[in-house]
Formats: C-alpha cells, sequence, structure tokens
C-alpha cells in the first residue's frame, strides 16, 4: 500500500482533527444487500466550512449521511460530533431530508411542518405557544416563504417544498446542517434563495455539509469538498482537491471530457 | 321509543359498536397515512386461529384466554409478514395478503375440524359478530344508569371496548407529535432522536388491540371496515391531520348509529319482518360515506400536483 493510499484509507483516526470536527466519520461502511454501498469512509468536517459531499449516481453520498445519523444502520464505523458521540449531540443538528423522501400529500400545513424543527423543545405535550409560531414564521420568512404559511404541503411547487425543509432545519436553531441534495430539481430562484440562507450560516459561523449534484456550482457556492464513490477519493479544499484528476478517479472517466473542461477546477 | 325498551335493548350494542368504530378508526388514520392500511384487515383476519386455537386449549370461550390467543396469533402474524417479506423479497402488501389469508383459512378449517357446537364460536360469529345480543338485561330504563345493581350486569365486552377505546385515546393523544413526524417524515424523526420503529410498532400493537376487542364484540367486517373507511373518508375532507382525525370520529359514530339503526329498523320500512346484521349495515353506511365524501368532499382532488 502506497502512503498515499493509505492516507486515503485514513484508518488510523487522527484524535485532534476528530476533536475540532463539527462531523468526523471513521470507517463508515454501509451495505443494503450484498454490495458495500458505503465502504470504510473517513470524513473530517471543518468548523464553519460549507462542504459538498460529490459522486456519481449510486456512490453513497446520501447513505454516508444518514448512517452518520443513525437514519438506516452502518455495518461499521464512528460518528463524532463536535468531538461528542451523536446521542447528546441532536440538538446541535439539522438535517434537510432529500424532497422525494416524504409523502406531500400528507394532511399538513407548511407552518406545521416548520414546527417540526421544534419537536425537542416541545417534547411530546408541551403546548406551542405563540413564540412557537412566530419563531416557525420568523424561519419562513428567511426562506422567503411567509406567505404560504397556511398552505397545506401538496399546493406547493418543488422549490417551495425545498424551502419549507429548509426553514424547519433553521427553526432547529443547529450548529451543524446537514442538507441531502438541496438543489436538486428546484427553480433558479430557490437555489438562489438557499443558497443565500447557506452563506448566512457560514457567516454565522455554523457549518454545513450538503450533497450536492450539480458540479459546474461547487466552486461557486462551497469552500470544501468531499469526493466519493463508495469509498472516499479526495477531500480538501475546493482549491485543493477539486482537480480533473479526482474527478476522473470519482466518475470512472463517466465524465464527458467536454464538460469536465468547463469546469472551474484547481490545477490538479 | 321509551327508555324501558331502548336501555335494555339497545343502548349496550349501540354504544359498543359506537366504542368499537372509534377505537378502530383512530389508529386506522395513521395507517392509512403510512400505507398499512391492509395491517388492520390482516390483524382481524389472522385473530380468528388465535381464537379457535385458545379456545381448542382452555376448553371455553372466556375473554381473557381468547384475547391471549388473538395477540399471540397477530404476534406469529407479524413475524411471517416479516419472514415473508425479507427471506421472499417480496413487497409488503403481498406478504400481507398472502400471510392472513392462509392464517384465516386455518383457522375457519379449524373451527369445522373441531367441537364447537357447545360454544358460541363459528365462522359467522367471527364475521360479523354478535352486536344484536349484547343486550343489557338487568336494565329496565334510563334510571339503571344511576344503579350499581344493574350496572353490575352490564355486558363484559362493552366493558372491554370501553377500556381499549381509553387506552386508543390515550396513546393517540400522547404520542400525537412522534406519530405525527415519524409517519410524515421518517428519516427526520429519527435524526432528533425519535425511536421511529418502536413507534411504528407500537402503532400496530395498539392496532391489534382495538381489532382484537373490537373483534370480540362486532366481528371482523366491522374492524376491517372501520380501520380504512371513516379515516380515508376524513382524508377527503380536509387537509389538516388535527382536523382528519375529528372527521374520522365523526364518521364512525354516524355509521355505528345509523348502521345500527337501518339493520333494526330498515328492513320494515321497506316491509320485511326480519332485521339484518348491525355489523354488516355499519360496515356498509362507513363505506356509503366514503363514496359521498370521494364524490362531494372538498379536499378530494389530488393535492400532489403544484399549484403555480
Amino acid at each position: 500500500m502506497t502512503l498515499e493510499l493509505a492516507a486515503n484509507q485514513g484508518v488510523a483516526p487522527n484524535l485532534d482533527q476528530v476533536e475540532a470536527s463539527p462531523f468526523a466519520v471513521r470507517g463508515m461502511t454501509v451495505s443494503y444487500g450484498q454490495k458495500p454501498v458505503v465502504f470504510s469512509v473517513d470524513m473530517t468536517v471543518s468548523e464553519g466550512s460549507m462542504t459538498a459531499i460529490i459522486g456519481p449516481n449510486g456512490a453513497g453520498k446520501s447513505t454516508l449521511l444518514k448512517a452518520a445519523l443513525g437514519i438506516v444502520k452502518p455495518l461499521s464505523g464512528r460518528v463524532m460530533i463536535f468531538g461528542k458521540p451523536l446521542k447528546g449531540q441532536r440538538n446541535r443538528i439539522a438535517y434537510v431530508p432529500q424532497r422525494a423522501s416524504v409523502d406531500w400529500d400528507f394532511p399538513t400545513r407548511v407552518i406545521d411542518v416548520v414546527l417540526m424543527g421544534l419537536h425537542r423543545e416541545l417534547g411530546l405535550l408541551r403546548r406551542v405557544r405563540q413564540h412557537h409560531v412566530d419563531k416557525a414564521r420568523d424561519c419562513l420568512d428567511r426562506v422567503g416563504m411567509a406567505d404560504f404559511a397556511n398552505r397545506q404541503i401538496g399546493q406547493l411547487s418543488g422549490g417551495q417544498q425545498q424551502r419549507v425543509f429548509l426553514a424547519r432545519a433553521l427553526a432547529q436553531g443547529a450548529d451543524l446542517y446537514l442538507l441531502d441534495e438541496p438543489f436538486a430539481g428546484v427553480d433558479a430562484a430557490t437555489e438562489k434563495a438557499i443558497i443565500d440562507v447557506l452563506k448566512g450560516l457560514k457567516a454565522e459561523g455554523k457549518t454545513v455539509v450538503a450533497v450536492h449534484h450539480d458540479l459546474s456550482t461547487v466552486s461557486e457556492y462551497f469552500d470544501r469538498v468531499f469526493m466519493i464513490n463508495t469509498r472516499r477519493i479526495a477531500e480538501g479544499s475546493v482549491a485543493e482537491a477539486f482537480t480533473a484528476e479526482n474527478l476522473d478517479k470519482t466518475y470512472g472517466g463517466r465524465l464527458a471530457t467536454a464538460h469536465v473542461d468547463q469546469l472551474d477546477l484547481a490545477a490538479g | 321509543m321509551s327508555g324501558a325498551e331502548f336501555v335494555p335493548l339497545s343502548l349496550t350494542p349501540l354504544l359498543i359498536g359506537m366504542f368499537a368504530a372509534v377505537a378502530c378508526a383512530l389508529p386506522g388514520n395513521f395507517l392509512v397515512l403510512r400505507r398499512q392500511a391492509l395491517i388492520g384487515d390482516a390483524i382481524s383476519h389472522v385473530v380468528l386461529p388465535g381464537i379457535v386455537v385458545a379456545f381448542l386449549i382452555t376448553g371455553t370461550v372466556a375473554a381473557w384466554p381468547m384475547m391471549f390467543g388473538a395477540a399471540g396469533a397477530s404476534v406469529v402474524a407479524v413475524a411471517l409478514i416479516e419472514a415473508i417479506r425479507r427471506l421472499g423479497k417480496i413487497e409488503p402488501g403481498a406478504a400481507m395478503g398472502v400471510t392472513f389469508t392462509s392464517m384465516f383459512a386455518g383457522g375457519v378449517l379449524l373451527l369445522e375440524q373441531s367441537d364447537t357446537s357447545s360454544v358460541h364460536l363459528d365462522v359467522e360469529h367471527a364475521l360479523y359478530g354478535n352486536l344484536e345480543s349484547l343486550i343489557w338485561l338487568d336494565a329496565v330504563g334510563w334510571e339503571s344508569l344511576w344503579d350499581p345493581v344493574a350496572l353490575a350486569g352490564l355486558p363484559d365486552e362493552l366493558i372491554r371496548i370501553a377500556l381499549t377505546l381509553i387506552g386508543v385515546v390515550a396513546f393517540t393523544w400522547i404520542m400525537w407529535r412522534p406519530l405525527k413526524l415519524s409517519t410524515f417524515d421518517e428519516g427526520f424523526a429519527r435524526t432528533l432522536g425519535v425511536r421511529t420503529g418502536v413507534i411504528g410498532f407500537a402503532l400496530v400493537i395498539v392496532a391489534a388491540i382495538a381489532a382484537v376487542a373490537a373483534f370480540d364484540a362486532v366481528g371482523s367486517i366491522i374492524v376491517i371496515a372501520m380501520f380504512i373507511c371513516p379515516p380515508a373518508a376524513a382524508r377527503l375532507m380536509t387537509n389538516r391531520l388535527e382536523v382528519q382525525i375529528a372527521w374520522s370520529v365523526v364518521f364512525a359514530l354516524v355509521s355505528a348509529v345509523l348502521g345500527y339503526v337501518f339493520a333494526g329498523f330498515g328492513p320494515m320500512w321497506f316491509g320485511a319482518n326480519n332485521a339484518v346484521s348491525a355489523a354488516g349495515m355499519i360496515a356498509t353506511v362507513s363505506g356509503v360515506i366514503l363514496v359521498l365524501a370521494a364524490l362531494f368532499g372538498p379536499c378530494r382532488s389530488r393535492t400532489g400536483a403544484p399549484v403555480e
């Protein structure tokens, strides 16, 4: 095994890194059937950064997030949130699932969905008070959806649904935001609204990690990338890691050269 | 109708029908939204072999052995469904269909082969219960509601279904937020630390308890109908889960009352002499309500399509 490979596999956890990181994954392996979807992946997100998780379809991007959050059960692996196990740190995390993962015909209103972000505050039986509703409205306002508070969620467009999900995450008041494909299938106005909110979070010192599909916006939106194709391919600042060589390794030559040429790549 | 006639003959069957309908409709709301409505159907079928086996072992039709038998059969059924789904790698609906029809058929076979002639246990009873026979003979009129001696003679089925209803209401009330959250967005619920697996299992258990208690009094037809028809009709009336629950309770109560009245007196209006099965009529009324809601309900259009 070459030195570089050993570094990429990252078997030995670097404790200092893990302690300092809002989101550190070590040795994560997940399998839905025979073949692993995510294999022995390490990831170390630095505080206050905006990280894009990129890779081809079926490369385990979403699964990595879900396994790290305990939504799916990994075969092995550890996750540290701000240097501590997930269990006591849930209130510091906000998660935005893929829009298509829920039934938008569900009988509920926009404001009710945002109030779900206050679940840990409300508990089982505490009453929803005016200040809770005000907070939820404020979060809707931040994503430009204040006028839709009383709409049934099924009446929203895809982009509006995505913004409601983001508002719910904002209501959680977290320090670490994990988003699964927040820009998938949304209109340009929504994309702009979402990225503005995410950059605002970064400016507040929050940490943002998003599964991202659109390679053409990586360098514009994010400052770090994490490239995965079942295994970790590369991790680092956009300037260092977002190179043609790493993309080639990640996508296995499936990206057309012409397409790669148009990307704002770091010199690799 | 005077109290002297109504209270002993009609009050208790009516109350049992209403309680059973609401006890099934409440968890039915979540089962329908989770696309698990068939679970109610499955449970109401699989309790039959459980009850027959319990009878064969104990030789009585006392309530507790029946309940344990039914609960045991439900657990076996859930395990079988999971096993078929995982080992056969087929979709859950098919696994449920295979399991509950096989177990129900097994129950019918057992029933036919064994000597149950001495007790009130037969396929007819299992299907549409004996609501009309659950009368309160100790009552003489409305004043009996304050008479401890008469109250002691209330049918056991009424007590059991009332306790079940209290349990179902308490469960829905206390677990409201986790239930709603894990039904709408399971992944998000888990990131909040909500034990969605436990919630889903608890919901099925509560549905099973409601089904068994209702089955005991009113048979499986009513159970299947009440798990699905009132919630499905209620969904077409509103776009809010809180309001949907209220509508489902209203529809369940209306079905129970109208069904009971139509079964008892409807045939006479048409010149016939005999009353028809109350359980069958209650289920029919709930079906008619669903049809009306599907035709005229304000929220019946598919809401999935975005309105720009």
